[in-house]
């Protein structure tokens, strides 16, 4: 994947493109469509009032969306791991959904579970349209294959909370019961994110407030585990500008208990737009300003044949934060069909504790 | 470095003085290249169309669930399964046709298709958009199309009306299949949310439960088959390509070893001069190895563009006896792998080495000085060929195990080669004890010369002899074969085809109003419904017919072996009429109980009769009509044949016609019928026939290569005769009669050898290959014509060396005797 191609945070189409949805001449012409115009699809405008249970279920007039999970885990004797649940789907086209296999929504999975020796992953495909995947909101459940997300019989609607998790690849496994006490987060300005100067922009909200308990299974081993997760929600129609090459992404735990989420668009002109936010700790979300926000490569690893900054400065000077992260596993490549980085990290400094990094498009 | 080069300088002038000889090295090489990468081609191509079809199916290279009954099932199953963790796939599959053609149309699933199931890349890198979605996309071989008779883009109406996505030719898709998305294959084929089959990628799940938990005994597993149908079913066929490959790059590396020995025994001279000038024999034999490695090399190139054309001039009726034989589709238009560019390159080079061996072997050995010893290796002759004679009788013993003791088609080839093999090994003893028997009946002085000297060229000779035998022999064998197979093919069908008229209408309801039709036609004197259904027996794809209980079959169907109530049985319904591949197969014999995997469960037959169906890859079972649709009540009821006053079929053929827009492949005549077959079945040998003509032609080769080697160092043996008066004309007629002589020996030889090569593949060969035995016959016209062809090739063959000896400047024949001795 050259470093030009302008791509989404969580690499969805990208699984697209390497089934075929065209080759670099369709990647120059802007990632099946993501950093193109939204034509048909629904407009992503500020002002949208989000509203659950039916904002957790699918929204397909929108050309894409993700329900995203990440988890910082330790087992009982301390050892670190982290847990990637993703289910993203896409439209193919917009308009009224058909039934059967002629369904336009295609359906796409990522399961990974990172310790510091090794990194584990598996993705799955589906058409949508006749059951092998897809998310209702109410009852909430997200499903592809054998994976699944889904709320409990006694589900709270407003804090996503219990959730049931679970996903295996070939060499690993894992089962997660997450829950909540806090409401959802809303992210950007009450859950209108922008990711360009010129407009592009998704819906997106968080839960950052799970704590996580259950098994991991690798190699055929169970280890018990505990800790926190951390869930995104996302709907776009064009969540990208086209001059747009790549993202590095940060949710971060901080020990004072505040939430930090943090992104970095990288633009082929070599400038970046940052966008943030800030969850205090009474719950509220403050949406950062792009130049309160200081995201600085400090470290970098040779990892699938590129170079990955995967040590970074984080500053949000007008917060006092200043912390150093450091990955769990360096290695925590997603060998996907579409590939990227993803992985748990550590920080010290004026806080510390631990959080998750994306890094696309390199 | 300089130094080996003006080596190989020198080496390379040798033969710009000779040019023909380097000429015979060079057809020695380009032939043995040729034919052999010629045959690997064609075995190729056609292996790559095999599992291009069986990848495009699905089937046979992936691990499947199907419904036990092998019915579709519903769509649901694959959700179930998949939610379970099970990496399946569904496929739904049938038959549609266009334009009164029948194709295969099958359903994917791209997203979710195990990797290894696609060797059709094609799908995977087709724009996965436009192939799911409206209007999609059917892909299809180019073949397929140009055989269509559309263009890309077309969306041609198939025979239950629907309308396909538009073709895109896709090199990758099997001939005869058409690939779309299964969305619109369960439309188009009316299976609205159902599926044939799924396919059970092999990536590892962490952990799936059993097959019972998630669909009860609704699906079974099929484990992958490690050979495919079509590649079981052609196995034999290629084999015998490959053996005729392999015989010809035999023969044509006894011209090249001939070649090269000439070459030897001429530049003695200028090696021992080279030695003497201080070449190690080291970087001597290094930059011979050089030398002939770069010939080979440029010898291979030639040979290879030869076996190029030679393939693609053979390719039509490979492609045409294997579509007529076992359906199975090769596309016109050969495709080649670099693979096999670089195997036809090396063959040629170790090919060239393992022939020089022995003269490289000898210059390597020879020392600095020594003085020239052309004929030392014909002292020894008298030992060579008692052991040569004694490993023939080894050989012998050795196919006669095989015989005794193998039951596989390779063991079958083994005794054909043993045979093969020892004939030749065992010739030059053979014709060592006629010459000996001839000199002792010689009287006068110039004749028993004759025979000596024959009796001294024949090491010589013997492995152009030994080439000769092989390629007569196996001409003979067949030749002999072939005859005997359409001899019996022929009367064979005149007892199976005995209906007047045959027809398949495109529907059940077309069926109906044909025979609604048929009613007022009064010539018409019988209606015949017959049917057909695939099964597995023993994993082996075998067809069960019906037919009805009618005068028609009772009094004309020729069957090897039968019990008494034979179509009293079969009309009850409990008897079944076998063919023979089937009962050699499955070992059945009369009276024999073999139970037939239905819908509903096992149906038990009592074998009543065995049948002879040649040219059958699969084996067959006759029973009546009302049986098999009682026991397989989906399979077509549109095939009749038609009883008719021979007189009358051509209008009632123009009337069916005309009335029911049938085509030829849906209507034909019992004449047409026959011709037809008799084409495809005259095909199926003809690449064996051609290979036959080749492998002929270079034995004659061989043979002039050989006579040339000897001319030149025959001037001894020559030259005193002529010293003591005998003109060099007479000369020449006399070894013109010694080469013919030997040639006749040879061939006269080469007879039983071939009747016994005959006999092999008729009673061996055959039967392991295609499970039938042919009525074993000889003929001795054919014979006699192959005893004219051996002797005008070595005739041919003889000519130029005898022209040279008659034009011999007198000056060489006395430069002989200052040379030599």
């Amino acid at each position: 994947m050259s470093a030009s191609n302008p791509i989404s945070r969580r690499a969805f189409a990208g699984g697209l493109l390497a089934l075929g949805l065209g080759g670099p001449r369709a990647l120059a012409q802007g990632f099946a469509g993501l950093g193109s115009d939204a034509g048909h699809f629904a407009p992503v405008v500020p002002g949208r009032v989000l509203t659950f249970p039916a904002d957790h279920g699918p929204h397909p007039d929108f050309r894409i969306e993700w329900w995203y999970l990440t988890a910082n885990l330790k087992d009982a004797d301390g050892k670190a791991y982290g847990v990637q649940w993703t289910l993203f789907r896409q439209a193919m086209t917009p308009g009224p959904q058909r039934d059967g296999w002629a369904n336009q929504q295609i359906w796409m999975a990522h399961a990974a579970l990172t310790s510091a020796e090794t990194h584990r992953y598996a993705e799955k495909f589906s058409r949508g349209g006749i059951g092998q995947a897809g998310v209702t909101a109410a009852p909430f459940r997200a499903v592809i294959d054998d994976w699944a997300m889904q709320g409990t019989d006694t589900m709270n609607v407003s804090t996503l909370s219990p959730l049931d998790v679970t996903a295996s690849g070939a060499d690993f496994g894992y089962r997660l019961r997450l829950t909540a006490e806090r409401p959802l987060v809303l992210q950007g300005d009450a859950g209108y994110s922008r990711k360009s100067e010129r407009g592009q922009a998704s819906y997106y909200y968080s839960q950052p407030y799970f704590a996580a308990h259950g098994a991991l299974t690798i190699d055929g081993r169970p280890i018990e585990v505990s800790g926190t997760a951390w869930m995104d929600r996302e709907f776009s129609s064009q969540p990208l500008a086209s001059d747009q090459t790549g993202w590095d992404w940060f949710s971060l735990h901080l020990s004072s208990g505040e939430k930090v989420m943090l992104f970095r668009l990288r633009q082929s002109d070599g400038k970046a737009y940052f966008a943030g936010n800030w969850i205090g700790l009474d719950g509220r979300s403050e949406q950062l300003a792009p130049d309160a926000i200081a995201l600085d490569p400090i470290g970098f690893t040779e990892t699938a044949g590129r170079k990955l900054p995967t040590r970074w400065r984080v500053r949000v000077p007008g917060h006092g934060l200043s912390i150093d992260t450091t990955p769990l596993n360096p290695n925590s490549w997603m060998g996907t069909s579409f590939p990227y980085w993803e992985g748990p990290i550590s920080f010290g400094g004026s806080q510390t504790c631990n959080g998750y990094l994306e890094m696309t498009g390199y | 470095m300089s130094r080996a080069l003006w080596i190989l300088a020198v080496l390379l002038s040798h033969w710009r003085r000779h040019p023909l000889q380097f000429a015979t090295l060079l057809i020695g090489l380009i032939s043995a290249t040729a034919l052999w990468s010629g045959v690997q081609a064609l075995n190729a191509q056609a292996r790559s169309s095999y599992d291009r079809a069986a990848a495009t199916l699905g089937g046979a290279r992936t691990a499947t669930l199907v419904s036990p009954n092998g019915d579709h099932f519903p769509q649901q199953l694959f959700v179930d399964l998949r939610r379970a963790g099970w990496p399946v796939s569904p496929v739904v599959e049938g038959q549609v046709r266009i334009g009164g053609r029948t194709l295969r149309l099958t359903g994917i699933e791209p997203l979710s298709l195990p990797v290894e199931a696609s060797a059709a890349p094609a799908i995977g890198t087709a724009n996965l958009q436009g192939f799911i979605l409206p209007p999609g996309q059917t892909l299809l071989s180019p073949d397929t199309l140009a055989a269509l008779n559309l263009a890309e883009g077309a969306t041609p109406q198939i025979s239950s009306g629907g309308r396909l996505p538009p073709l895109k030719p896709q090199a990758e898709i099997a001939p005869g299949v058409l690939v779309v998305d299964i969305g619109f294959a369960q439309q188009l084929l009316g299976l609205q949310d159902q599926v044939s089959r799924l396919l059970i990628g092999s990536k590892a799940a962490a952990s799936r439960p059993p097959l019972r938990e998630v669909v009860g005994d609704q699906l079974k597993q099929v484990e992958p088959d490690t050979e495919t149908d079509l590649e079981r079913l052609t196995d034999s066929f290629h084999l015998n390509l490959t053996a005729f490959g392999l015989l010809s790059f035999l023969v044509g590396l006894f011209i090249v070893n001939s070649a090269i020995g000439l070459a030897f025994e001429q530049r003695r001279p200028m090696l021992r001069t080279l030695r003497a000038c201080g070449a190690s024999a080291r970087l001597l034999n290094s930059v011979m190895v050089i030398e002939l490695t770069l010939i080979a090399l440029v010898a291979g190139l030639i040979g290879l563009v030869c076996g190029y054309f030679i393939a693609a001039t053979l390719l039509p009726d490979v492609a045409a006896s294997l579509r007529g034989l076992y359906g199975a589709q090769i596309p016109g238009e050969l495709s080649l792998k670099p693979q096999w560019w670089l195997a036809g390159i090396a063959i040629s080079i170790l090919g060239a080495l393992a022939a020089a061996s022995a003269s490289l072997i000898k210059a390597a050995r020879m020392p600095v000085l020594a003085a020239a010893q052309a004929f030392a290796w014909q002292q020894a002759q008298q030992r060579w060929l008692l052991i040569q004679g004694s490993v023939a009788l080894l050989v012998f013993t050795a196919a006669a195990g095989f015989l005794l003791l193998g039951d596989s088609l390779l063991s079958g080839f083994a005794v054909l080669a043993a045979i093969l093999l020892g004939a030749a090994l065992g010739l030059p003893a053979v014709l060592g004890l006629a010459l000996a028997l001839g000199e002792r009946g010689a009287t006068r002085p110039l004749m028993k010369w004759f025979w000596a000297d024959n009796r001294l060229q024949l090491s010589g000779l013997s492995l152009a002899l030994m080439a000769l035998l092989l390629a007569l022999g196996v001409n003979v064998g067949v030749g002999t074969m072939v005859e005997s197979f359409s001899r019996t093919f022929v009367r064979w069908l005149d007892g199976r085809l005995t209906a007047e008229v045959y027809l398949n209408a495109a529907s059940d309801a077309q069926a109906g109003e044909i025979k609604a039709w048929l009613q007022h036609r009064p010539e018409v004197t019988a209606l015949l419904p017959g049917a057909r259904a695939e099964v597995k027996l023993d994993n082996w794809p075998a067809e069960i017919i019906g037919f009805a209980d009618d005068p028609t079959y009772r009094d004309n169907w020729p069957l090897l072996e039968q019990s008494r109530d034979v179509w009293d049985s079969v009309a009850r319904g409990d008897g079944a009429l076998i063919s023979e591949q089937l009962s050699r197969r499955m070992k059945l014999t009369l009276g024999d109980r073999i139970s037939v995997p239905t819908g509903n469960g096992p149906w038990p037959l009592t074998v009543a009769a065995i049948y002879a169906d040649y040219g059958n890859p699969r084996g067959q079972i006759g029973v009546a009509y009302a049986a098999l649709i009682a026991r397989f009540p989906e399979v077509a009821q549109t095939r009749f044949g038609l009883r008719v006053d021979p007189a009358k079929v051509p209008a009632l053929v123009d009337d069916l016609r005309t009335t029911f827009k049938l085509d030829n492949r849906s209507l034909a005549d019992q004449a047409t019928l026959k011709t037809e077959s008799k084409r495809i079945f005259n095909r199926t040998f003809a690449v064996t026939a051609a290979l036959n003509a080749f492998t002929l032609g270079i034995a004659g080769v061989a043979l002039l290569t050989s006579l040339l080697t000897l001319g030149n160092s025959r001037l001894p043996q020559v030259a005193p005769l002529w010293a003591i008066g005998i003109t060099r004309r007479k000369l020449a007629f006399i070894e013109l009669m010694k080469t013919l002589s030997m040639a006749a020996l040879t061939a006269l030889l080469a007879l039983p050898l071939g009747l016994l090569v005959a006999w092999c593949l008729i009673a061996v060969v055959n039967v392991k290959a295609f499970g039938w035995r042919l009525p074993f016959e000889v003929f001795p016209w054919e014979l006699l014509k192959l005893l004219g062809v051996a002797l005008l090739a070595s005739l041919i063959a003889a000519a130029l060396p005898i022209l040279k000896l008659v034009r011999m400047q007198p000056a060489r024949l006395v430069k002989v005797f200052a040379d030599e001795r």
